[in-house]
């Protein structure tokens, strides 16, 4: 007889600052030794789920609840948040704002602090933790300082140092390169096979979460358990995209080859699945001969030739790099965190200045240019729009730029207009900003951009933790403002299926400089590129290796069939 | 920029002290250099802060520009001095005189320089051990330090989160003001100073919004790691009071009344040269 390890039994809650609750009756048990995938869109419940269980909501967020919840067979109510942290460990997202402690041995030592361990013990416990991780070398370095792969070894041992049964992983993948990511569910697997621990893995990057596999998939919708089964049973449902979550590559493209898909064939992922009964459809599908690309020549808009960048201390980040972007192009910048992307667009924006090297934007040299000028030809979009707004009301953050700039109010009012009808939001002008939806915001800070009637945009990140419903919302946008409104698009990216979807050719940085610079399907098929990058294979790619097919051209005949719709 | 006023990890005899010694000093220092306006003592205090300084290996760039930031603000302070009270030095010294003179009532006294001069001796005594302090004071052991005079562990872990923050802060505030900057909004010189002020304020908005947002993660991620839960806790980086620190104290100590016993020697907070 299996032991319950989490157990809701007509669970609701609604927290006291909303009308409607954000679980509705949640009966379901997790066993001790599972490993769960907790999937669902954004505002689907999923994290308020999560919550529940480490014990911030009710004790943190405050609510009503309704129904029970036992956790290694007590009453969640009772233990409170800190009786709930022995049973429960969790690792946050994005693990860099959650180190708490200022060198390695004392981010793990952290909760051992707080239990009054004393100091002799808790340096020994914290040594233990740190080796079960192998991160036992590193006690006295930085956390911030470490890499992706490392710090998330950091955060798995300062939760393991309490020795709590249940790990429980909040969007572990979110703010992580494809390769890093895939690394953190190797590690999550590979921990939980060692010590049997149950692991709930709250993500709606399915895909990648099911690297590893999972023995059962929780699908929420507003506040709803919508399914509960195991991964394959899901996937072969064919109900995920109704609910907002991206079907994995593979599978898109076996469905766009016609195949019938069922869940016998072991569908987790594309190293177990069984591809015998499928091989010959997707083969037809796949060696269909390409559409001619009419690769229109429109000419350069932007030149950048030779930029080198130093940093204060001395260290090269720029090194001799020499790109050209065509007009109405939309690209994209991949490369592991600290090879220079974003370093590279702040030198275009002209937020640094390079040490040598010219940016020559319509054939005028703009390199002397300051923020300001340059903001004419070139708009630049911060990940996070709650970081560039600072006026309550749309039209006044739109109507910012062209203020400043002295603009007769006549002029403001025509352009802010126009710009909000590109942007899809003259309905809302007259809206507080704080009302919009995460999507709309981002849409109000690329108006309030566009307003100054730039050629091209930059972009970073445009949709990071962002669910599918909200990234296509994005993207799709972002397409018709290149395509109706002609404007070049460049954006800085980790989200490989965001690169493969939408943008004809991407440039890779490493370590400073330019590794590649080729179409997206070209760069996705370069083992050596993928790896220099900490891009991952697709599970196109594997799928061609299976088929005994070339990478590049089943990408690109996906590529084809997702932009043309063109289903068989 | 370089991140200004956090934390730099040197190895100096500074450095190894411990984080509450160099907070009881620095306090002591401040309290003597504010009290005294004895020129005499300024001077001693004011070599010791550079001695000191030169002993805890910060490189003198780090603070150039903060000293930078603080001489313009004495300069403003030194002619506001001037304009307001024209006559402090003379009343202080009950002596005149006469170098030269603007207009009737706008006259430069040798006293009033003096004053004036000393002064600004003051904020060059107590500033270069306040930036000491700050740079050589690792946050969590200040916490712990803090703990162990006997303040709260939750009002100590929060100051030393305020300070661990400070160059996240300003890399925010950087790249938000760039953002902005690349919307039009000038913060270069080039604008007026009105304008720029008002400009400033746009950064400000977002930048608190940053600012509140990694609080919530910081505090769940503190609260699910059990912080609150006893009252008390234990410091992983808890460093021992040493020899060391009681020599530094008794020397902070000795020098505090040297300086305060040879001001007041004579019934006088100020040194006359003029008497």
């Amino acid at each position: 007889m299996k032991k319950a390890a989490v157990c809701f039994k007509n669970f609701s809650f609604r927290y006291n600052s909303q009308v409607e609750p954000t679980l509705h009756d949640i009966s379901l048990t997790i066993y001790q030794g599972e490993k769960i995938l907790v999937i669902g869109p954004s505002g689907s419940g999923k994290s308020t789920f999560g919550s529940c269980i480490n014990g911030l909501v009710p004790f943190s967020y405050k609510g009503e609840i309704s129904g029970s919840l036992e956790i290694m067979g007590q009453d969640a109510s009772k233990l409170g948040i800190f009786g709930l942290s022995q049973y429960v460990g969790t690792v946050l997202q994005d693990s860099d704002s959650q180190f708490i402690g200022l060198t390695v041995g004392e981010d793990i030592a952290f909760s051992l602090e707080n239990e009054c361990v004393e100091n002799s013990i808790m340096k020994e416990r914290v040594l233990s933790s740190a080796a079960m991780v192998d991160m036992d070398k590193f006690l006295t370095s930085n956390p911030h300082e470490l890499s992706g792969g490392q710090k998330q070894r950091v955060s798995l041992a300062g939760v393991m140092v309490d020795d709590v049964d249940i790990l429980l992983f909040d969007e572990p993948l979110a703010n992580l390169d494809p390769a890093t990511g895939k690394y953190a569910i190797e590690l999550i697997d590979e921990l939980q096979k060692q010590s049997g621990k149950t692991v709930i893995i709250i993500e709606h990057r399915m895909e990648d979460a099911l690297h590893r596999g999972a023995d059962r998939v929780i699908l929420f919708d507003e506040g709803y358990v919508a399914a509960d089964m195991p991964p394959s049973e899901l996937l072969a449902s064919g109900i995920l995209e109704e609910y907002g979550i991206r079907d994995p590559l593979f599978i898109s493209a076996l469905r766009k080859a016609g195949c019938s898909i069922d869940a016998a064939d072991n569908l987790q992922n594309i190293e177990t699945l069984h591809l015998e009964s499928y091989k010959e459809k997707l083969l037809a599908w796949a060696t269909q001969a390409d559409k001619e690309h009419s690769r229109s020549d429109a000419g350069t808009l932007l030149e950048v030739k030779g930029l080198e960048f130093r940093y204060q201390t001395g260290m090269r980040a720029i090194k001799d790099v020499t790109l050209e972007v065509k007009r109405g192009e939309m690209l994209a910048v991949v490369g592991k965190n600290g090879a220079g992307k974003s370093t590279l667009s702040k030198l275009i924006c002209g937020m640094e200045k390079p040490d040598s090297g010219r940016i020559v934007f319509e054939g005028t040299d703009i390199t002397g240019d300051t923020i300001r000028e340059r903001s004419l030809r070139i708009g630049f979009a911060m990940q996070n729009p709650n970081h560039m707004i600072s006026k309550t009301m749309i039209f006044d953050e739109v109507a910012l730029g062209l203020k400043a700039r002295k603009t007769p109010e006549e002029e403001i009012k025509e352009r802010v207009g126009k710009t909000l009808r590109i942007c899809g939001l003259h309905p809302f002008r007259n809206w507080p900003v704080a009302a919009l939806s995460y999507g709309q915001k981002k849409r109000v800070t690329i108006a309030s951009i566009l307003v100054l009637e730039p050629r091209m945009l930059i972009l970073d990140e445009p949709t990071a933790g962002q669910d599918y419903r909200h990234y296509t919302e994005i993207m799709e946008f972002l397409k018709k403002l290149n395509r109706e409104n002609g404007i070049t698009i460049m954006m800085i990216t980790h989200d490989m299926h965001l690169a493969l979807e939408y943008t004809d050719r991407a440039i890779v940085m490493a370590d400073g400089f330019k590794i590649a610079d080729s179409t997206t399907a070209a760069i996705f098929s370069d083992e050596k590129v993928i790896a220099a990058a900490n891009l991952k294979k697709t599970s196109l790619y594997d799928l061609a290796v299976r088929l005994g097919l070339s990478p590049e051209k089943v990408i690109n005949r996906f590529i084809e069939a997702e932009k043309g719709g063109g289903c068989i | 920029m370089s991140r200004l006023l956090s934390y730099i990890k040197e190895d100096s005899p500074l450095h190894r002290l411990n984080g509450a010694t160099k907070l009881v000093i620095f306090l002591l220092w401040s309290f003597t250099g504010m009290i005294t306006f004895d020129a005499r003592a300024l001077i001693v205090m004011l070599l010791t802060g550079i001695i000191i300084f030169r002993v805890s290996r910060i490189p003198f760039r780090e603070v150039s520009f903060v000293l930078a930031f603080i001489s313009a603000f004495l300069l403003l302070n030194f002619i506001t001095i001037y304009l307001f009270s024209p006559e402090e030095g003379v009343r202080i010294y009950g002596t005149r005189h006469l170098l030269f003179s603007f207009s009737q009532h706008y006259t430069v006294t040798a006293e009033q320089l003096f004053y004036e001069l000393t002064v600004i001796m003051k904020y060059y005594t107590v500033v270069p051990v306040a930036l000491l302090f700050v740079l050589t004071t690792d946050p969590s052991e200040f916490a712990a330090s803090l703990n162990r005079l006997h303040v709260s562990y939750k009002v100590s872990y929060a100051v030393a989160l305020a300070l661990r923050y400070i160059p996240d802060i300003q890399t925010d505030f950087v790249n938000i003001s760039h953002a902005q900057q690349a919307r039009g909004i000038d913060m270069s010189r080039k604008a007026k100073p009105w304008t720029r002020l008002g400009n400033m304020l746009s950064i400000l908005m977002p930048l608190i919004f940053t600012s509140l947002d990694r609080i919530t993660v910081i505090s769940n991620a503190m609260e699910l790691r059990n912080f609150g839960k006893k009252k008390k806790r234990t410091w992983y980086s808890d460093r021992p009071f040493g020899r060391n620190d009681a020599a530094a104290l008794i020397m902070a100590v000795l020098l505090s009344c040297a300086v305060l016993v040879f001001t007041f020697y004579d019934g006088t907070r100020y040194f006359n040269p003029f008497g």
